[in-house]
Parts: structure tokens; C-alpha cells; sequence
């Protein structure tokens, strides 16, 4: 069992996304994240799933998410060479003096932006793997996160190659 | 100017649609107003399952798409078993619900149901349609999607609004071109390569053929590769009619209620050529104890059924008589292989299991019954003993002759389906063999076959029983039969009422003059077998056995 990221090109019409997560309910597969929103291609989505499977199971979810009429195009890029990226939001309690100043420390390290600050609290926003967004959370959570939100992950492929609806 | 009704109504004209299936309401009133003069013949049921059960019936019949319609809400609702039966078993299926107009979409309106949302998980595809302008190119593709690639169900939901907006000019309506569907049909050369060769090479080959092969109409294709590389054929359910039942490479059918001989050989041989089958749970057992020391070749239009339950050697996607086709060209018919061909005629020769043959056996009427019809019947079934007593017994000679809900396994589907299967094919005497339960979930529809003079023959082998559950209780819960006694039905009376003709058959002289006035009557018949009541249905492999271990050996 591991990780992987599935990029899914799909037909921009009423009711995919709930066709895509319908499919992954019913057929007990387990997605940790789905990002989607329109892309370069007009009428298109670029959806990006990372699901937890063993390769038997990957391999089927792949063919039945193929199946739906309105997916132009499938592909597992776990292995390839991409650039992923996740976006996080977090309110942080963090009291003017000490505390704040080491909150604000920790996003310095982390290239977190402070984009708002209240009476006792800070927002911090932060992009970049999850690895990375895991870590900035497991930090800050001595000073106790008020609240927390992630996108999923995106990804694209380097360089010249891409993913494209030529099927 | 026209309405979104009429395009409609012309949409399916175009698509050669004789026969609909419905039942109104108000949110279909537009298209019942189109289709009172149009040159479309709508058979009113008395239940919207029926509908799609006999739009379901009609299509494996024909191998066309059939065709249902139904109001909003609950009429919509009531077309779910239905559509779900044809999906699982990949019947090319268009479904036409009226909707609550646009504007009232999701406002919990009068009769609203959410009927893109409850079939999603069940259709091959299904549409909202919200303009009244795209109906004409949602139907062609509609029609497209459901009879192509691996069939199934497709359902186009329609606003009663967009019924009634009048059109100013019809919009052009092109070929079905669908970017994110492309069904393969040619096999892949290499593949096909490697699977003469294994072929050539194998000693013990089994071919296991299905559904598929019905579907693709390849069973001439099935027929000629077997005897050429004289390689036995077990069929699932599913695949009856493909190979002759008395063919000498015929083994019969394979799984829980499978033959020995079947289940034996592929228990032994050394390579399994699987053609449109999809290693079901029913037909595999233990699927580590499936086809152990077997190579396996697995052919079928959707890449997704090749290694879901088993992994195996050659995949091949593509449709199963044009693959067949490329794989045959390739081969040098082979010679011998007697030792193989005597241990399978042994098994089917020495066969230990039979079912009890006297009294008012379920058996010896559907041999009987088998006898008279030869080859000009089809024979529908309800679901449990009934059903499997039809498929052991009858003898199948012909594609589209068996027709039965085998994955989901549903009660009430025959009776419907019979009348669907009449609609299709008017020249055959179509019978639905039904338990005293299942005609029960339908039996309405003795209504139907009343108003349009449908000769639909209904055996009704009554046991007072839900007899495959009783059987299971039997067998595996020390005979507590919790409710699962029906008291005694007299069919024949409610037949009566209705206005159609029958018999109750308590004795077994009785059995063949009774099955020869039903066939010789020209309208529909109802026959009341009151057969023994703990039948029970062998050979049977325990669920989560392997397939070779079966039990209920009784001495004929
Ligand atoms: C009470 C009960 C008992 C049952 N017992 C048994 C039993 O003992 N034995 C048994 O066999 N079944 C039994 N069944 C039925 C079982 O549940 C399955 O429905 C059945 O085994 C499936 O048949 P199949 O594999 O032929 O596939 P089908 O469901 O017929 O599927 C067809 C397959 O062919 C493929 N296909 C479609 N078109 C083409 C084409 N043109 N070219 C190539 N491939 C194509 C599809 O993709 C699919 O994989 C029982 C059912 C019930 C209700
Ligand atoms: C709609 C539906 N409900 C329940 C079942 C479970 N079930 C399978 S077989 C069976 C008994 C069928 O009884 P009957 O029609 O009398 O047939 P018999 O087995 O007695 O021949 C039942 C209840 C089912 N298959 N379908
Ligand atoms: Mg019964």
C-alpha cells in the first residue's frame, strides 16, 4: 500500500466531480485528496486524487475512473517527475510578545506568509509539499492551532512533457 | 416550430425505436401527447419496474436497445431495480424519466426526485438534459453509449419544461462522438500472438465463456474455436445457449450450481480461455482454489473486468468474435488429445449428482418442458431454485434463448422480461419459469399480457416457499426456517380473475398434457406446479468453497 497521486483530465459538465467521488465511495477506494478547477483546455478540468492503494487496487482504479464517459484522460505520475504543491492556511494563537515572535519565526523558516494578525491570533498561509505543510503543523501546534485548512494537492509534470486530451 | 416533446418522440424514431415501455404522470404528459399519434408502440405495464424489466427483456431478446419511460419521482423511483438488474448484467438499456421543470429543480417540489443522483452508481451514464435544443444529439448519444463497447443502462432525465419549449430551429444533430469514450474492439496483435501459442501448446484447455460472447454474438465463433482445437466449453449463467447443450465438447454450466463436470475441469486443466465473463463470485468459489493450475487467457471489451478478481496471463480487450476471429485464423486444427477429452466425457458421463426424478420433480418438468418446445421457445426465468432448475434442465440450443437476472439476482424481473422477450421476438413461445415467490413481486403484470394479448407462458414451480432461502436454512441454519413458508397461492384463480387461462398440476401424468395446452393455447397461460416442496437444488459448491467441492450427492 502506498501513496499515489492520479492526474485526471475530465469533460467540465454538471455532476463529474460527484460521478468521480461517487465511483471512489462504492468501490471502497480511499482518497486522501482531490483538488480540481479548470485548466488551459476550454470545457476541461484537471482533477489531481491522491488515493492509497496497493498496485492491484491503483490499477483498478484507474480502468473504472476511465470508464466514466465524461474522463477524457487518466494518468499515475507518482513516479514521474512532477512539480506538487499544496496550499495551507492556519490560525495560530499567538499573543502579542514572546509567543507571537516565535510563531513568526517558524513561518520565517517555513517561507509562510503572515496575512492576518488579530488580537490574539495570526494567519499564516504557506504552499508546498506535504511534507512540509505536515511539519510546519506538528510546530505550531504547541502554541495551538484555533484553525486549519488545506487544499489538496496539485501537480503537474516537468518539463516538456504534459497531459493533454489527445486519448 | 416543434416542442422538446416532438424532438423527442422523433429522436427515438430515428434511433428505430418500435417499442416503449411506460407508464405517465404528469411530468411526462408532453411526450404521452407526442406518442398518441405517433407511429411508436407504448405498452402500458402496471409497475415502472415492469417497464424496465420488459424494455430489459425486450433488448436480450433482440440484442437491441430497449426502451422505458416513466414520470417523475416516484415513477422514476420505481424504475431503480430495474435499471440496476440491466447494469449488472450489462443490458443495453435507455431510461426516460420526466422531471420537475427547471425552474423548481432541487426545491423538494411536487414529485422531485433526484434520479441522476440515485442512478449514478447504476447507469452506464445518465443525463439532466436543461436545454430543450440538445435533446436531439443527448438521444443519439444516449442510444450510442447504451448499445455499444460493454452495454448497459443510460438514462435521460427531462425537465417537463423542456418538453414543452418550443423550438425555433432544430439544432443539427451529428454522430455519437464521445471524447472520453472509445471502446476497443480489435485484440491487440501481440497478445493475440501469444494466445495461439499457449493455445497450440496446451494439453488441458477449458474454454469459459459468458455473457460476453452472447452479447458480442460470437457463439458461432465459441462453437468453431472448441472444435477445431477440440477444447471443452463451460458456460456461466449467463452463457447458455452458446454451445448446444447436447454438444459433445458441452459441459455445461459452471459454478455454485455447476455441473461436476465443469467445475472439475477447471479445477484440472492447464489452461482457462475465459471469453466475456467476469470470474464472479458465484462461478469462481475459493478464487484461489479457481482454475489452480491453469494459465489463463482472459478476453473482454472492458479492460476493467481483466485480473479485478484473478490475475492473469493474457489480456485481451476487444470484442469477443472479432478477437476469436484473429485467434482462430491463426490456428492449425489440432488432433488427439484423447486422454483429456476421456477424463471430461468420464465426468460427464459418471455424473453422481441428479435430482430427485420422481414425484412432481422441478426437473422432470422442465425436461418435459424442454422436450416440447425443441428449438422454438425462449425461456425467461424468475430468481432462485426455479432459476436454477431452468438452467440445469432445459436444454439451450441458441443464443438469446435463456434470459435471467443473474448478477442482481432479481425477484420479479421474469414475468416482465417474458413480456419484454414476446415484444422482440412475436415468433417465439416464451415461457418464464417462476417460483411462487417471485411471480408474486410482478404478478400485476397479468394485466398487461391481459390488454395487449401477450402469450406469455408462466410455469409457476410452486413449493409454498422461498425455496433458495429455505434450502440455505436448511443446509446451514439446522432447518430453522425463519419466514420463509408462503402460504399456499391459488394461482390459477388470480389468473382467472385477471382473464387469463391456467392449470394447477399436482400429478406427474399430468406434467406434459398440462405443458401442451398451455403452448397450444394462443394467449397467455398460467400453469401451477405443486412440486415437492423441499427440493432441493444440487450440485452446490458452499459459498467460500473451492469450486471443485461440492455437496448434495444423492443417487439418481
Ligand atoms: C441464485 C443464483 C445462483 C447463481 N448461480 C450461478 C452459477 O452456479 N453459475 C454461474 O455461472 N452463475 C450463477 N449465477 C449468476 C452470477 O451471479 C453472475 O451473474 C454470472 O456468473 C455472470 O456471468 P458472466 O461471467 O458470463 O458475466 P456477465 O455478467 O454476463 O458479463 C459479461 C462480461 O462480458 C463482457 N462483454 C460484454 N460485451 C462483450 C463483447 N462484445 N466482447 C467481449 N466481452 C464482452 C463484459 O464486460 C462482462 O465482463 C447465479 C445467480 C443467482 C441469482
Ligand atoms: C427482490 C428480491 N428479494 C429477495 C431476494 C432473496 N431471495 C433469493 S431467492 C429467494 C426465494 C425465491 O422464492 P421463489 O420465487 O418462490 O423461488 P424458489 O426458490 O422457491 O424456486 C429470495 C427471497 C431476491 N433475490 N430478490
Ligand atoms: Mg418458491
Amino acid at each position: 500500500m502506498k501513496l499515489h497521486t492520479i492526474h485526471i483530465l475530465v469533460e467540465n459538465r454538471a455532476g463529474v466531480l460527484s460521478r468521480i467521488s461517487g465511483l471512489f465511495s462504492r468501490r471502497g477506494f480511499n482518497i486522501e485528496s482531490l483538488a480540481v478547477g479548470t485548466c488551459e483546455e476550454a470545457g476541461m478540468s484537471r482533477m489531481t486524487i491522491v488515493v492509497l492503494g496497493d498496485d492491484a487496487q491503483i490499477e483498478q482504479v484507474k480502468k473504472q475512473l476511465n470508464k466514466l464517459i465524461d474522463v477524457i484522460k487518466v494518468s499515475d505520475i507518482t513516479d514521474q517527475s512532477t512539480v506538487a504543491r499544496e496550499l495551507a492556511l492556519i490560525k495560530v494563537a499567538a499573543e502579542p510578545g514572546d509567543t507571537r515572535a516565535g510563531v513568526m519565526q517558524i513561518a520565517n523558516i517555513f517561507r509562510a506568509k503572515i496575512i492576518d494578525v488579530g488580537a490574539k491570533t495570526v494567519i499564516l498561509e504557506v504552499t508546498g509539499d506535504s511534507e512540509k505543510i505536515d511539519a510546519l503543523e506538528t510546530l505550531l501546534r504547541q502554541y495551538g492551532i484555533k484553525e486549519f485548512v488545506r487544499t489538496g494537492k496539485i501537480a503537474l509534470l516537468r518539463g516538456q512533457k504534459g497531459i493533454k486530451s489527445m486519448k | 416550430m416543434k416542442t422538446g416533446a416532438k424532438l423527442l418522440v422523433e429522436s427515438l424514431q430515428r434511433e428505430g425505436v418500435e417499442t416503449i415501455f411506460g407508464y405517465p404522470g404528469g411530468a411526462v404528459l408532453p411526450i404521452y401527447d407526442e406518442l398518441y399519434d405517433a407511429p411508436i408502440r407504448h405498452i402500458l405495464v402496471r409497475h415502472e419496474q415492469a417497464a424496465a424489466h420488459a424494455a430489459d427483456g425486450y433488448a436480450r431478446a433482440s440484442g437491441r436497445v430497449g426502451v422505458c419511460l416513466a414520470t417523475s419521482g416516484p415513477g422514476a423511483c420505481n424504475l431503480v431495480t430495474g435499471i440496476a438488474t440491466a447494469y449488472m448484467d450489462s443490458v443495453p438499456l435507455v431510461a426516460i424519466t420526466g422531471q420537475v421543470p427547471t425552474f423548481m429543480l432541487g426545491n423538494d417540489a411536487f414529485q422531485e426526485s433526484d434520479i441522476t443522483g440515485i442512478t449514478m452508481p447504476i447507469t452506464k451514464h445518465n443525463y439532466l438534459v436543461k436545454r430543450a435544443a440538445d435533446l436531439g444529439q443527448v438521444v443519439k448519444d444516449a442510444f450510442y453509449i447504451a448499445g455499444t463497447g460493454r452495454p448497459g443502462p443510460v438514462l435521460v432525465d427531462i425537465p417537463k419544461d423542456v418538453m414543452t419549449t418550443q423550438l425555433e430551429a432544430e439544432p443539427p444533430i451529428g454522430r455519437a462522438k464521445l471524447r472520453g469514450y472509445q471502446p476497443t474492439y480489435e485484440g491487440h496483435a501481440l497478445q493475440i500472438e501469444k494466445a495461439v501459442s499457449l493455445i497450440g501448446e496446451a494439453e488441458r484447455p477449458l474454454l469459459y465463456v459468458g455473457g460476453g460472447v452472447i452479447a458480442s454474438g460470437a457463439s458461432e465463433d465459441v462453437r468453431r474455436l472448441a472444435e477445431l482445437m477440440l477444447i471443452p466449453v463451460a458456460t456461466t449463467l449467463m452463457g447458455l445457449g452458446t454451445v448446444p447443450c447436447d454438444h459433445p465438447l458441452n459441459l455445461g454450466m459452471i459454478g455454485m450450481h455447476g455441473t461436476e463436470a465443469a467445475n472439475y475441469a477447471v479445477t484440472e486443466c492447464d489452461l482457462l480461455i475465459a471469453v466475456g465473463v467476469r470470474f464472479d463470485d458465484r462461478v469462481t468459489g475459493k478464487i484461489d482454489a479457481f482454475a489452480p493450475n491453469a494459465r489463463i487467457i482472459h478476453i473482454d471489451i472492458d479492460p476493467a473486468e481483466i485480473g479485478k478478481n484473478k490475475p492473469v496471463d493474457i489480456p485481451i480487450v476487444g470484442d469477443a468474435g472479432k478477437v476469436l476471429q484473429s485467434i482462430i485464423r491463426r490456428l492449425i486444427k489440432k488432433e488427439g488429445r484423447e486422454t483429456w477429452l476421456a477424463r471430461v466425457r468420464h465426468w460427464k458421463e459418471e455424473q453422481t449428482v441428479r435430482d430427485g426424478d420422481d414425484g412432481l420433480s422441478p426437473a422432470y418438468i422442465i425436461r418435459e418442458m424442454s422436450d416440447l418446445l425443441g428449438d422454438h421457445g425462449i425461456v425467461v426465468s424468475e430468481v432462485g431454485q426455479n432459476q436454477m432448475w431452468a438452467a440445469q434442465h432445459y436444454c439451450f440450443r441458441r443464443p438469446r434463448t435463456w434470459i435471467s437476472s443473474g448478477g442482481l439476482g432479481t425477484m420479479g424481473y421474469g414475468f416482465p422480461a417474458a413480456i419484454g422477450a414476446h415484444f422482440a421476438r412475436p415468433d417465439e413461445t416464451v415461457v418464464d419459469v417462476a417460483g411462487d415467490g417471485s411471480f408474486q413481486m410482478n404478478i400485476q403484470e397479468l394485466g398487461t399480457v391481459v390488454q395487449y394479448k401477450v402469450p406469455v407462458k408462466v410455469v409457476v414451480l410452486n413449493n409454498m416457499y422461498l425455496g433458495m432461502v429455505r434450502q440455505w436454512q436448511e443446509l446451514f441454519y439446522d432447518r430453522r426456517y425463519s419466514y420463509t413458508e408462503l402460504p399456499a397461492v391459488d394461482f390459477v384463480g388470480i389468473a382467472r380473475a385477471y382473464g387469463v387461462d391456467g392449470i394447477r398440476v399436482e400429478e406427474r401424468e399430468e406434467v406434459r398434457p398440462a405443458l401442451e395446452a398451455a403452448f397450444t393455447t394462443d394467449g397467455p397461460f398460467v400453469l401451477d406446479f405443486r412440486i415437492e416442496r423441499e427440493a432441493n437444488v444440487f450440485p452446490m459448491v458452499p459459498a467460500g468453497a473451492a469450486i471443485n467441492e461440492m455437496i448434495g450427492r444423492r443417487q439418481a
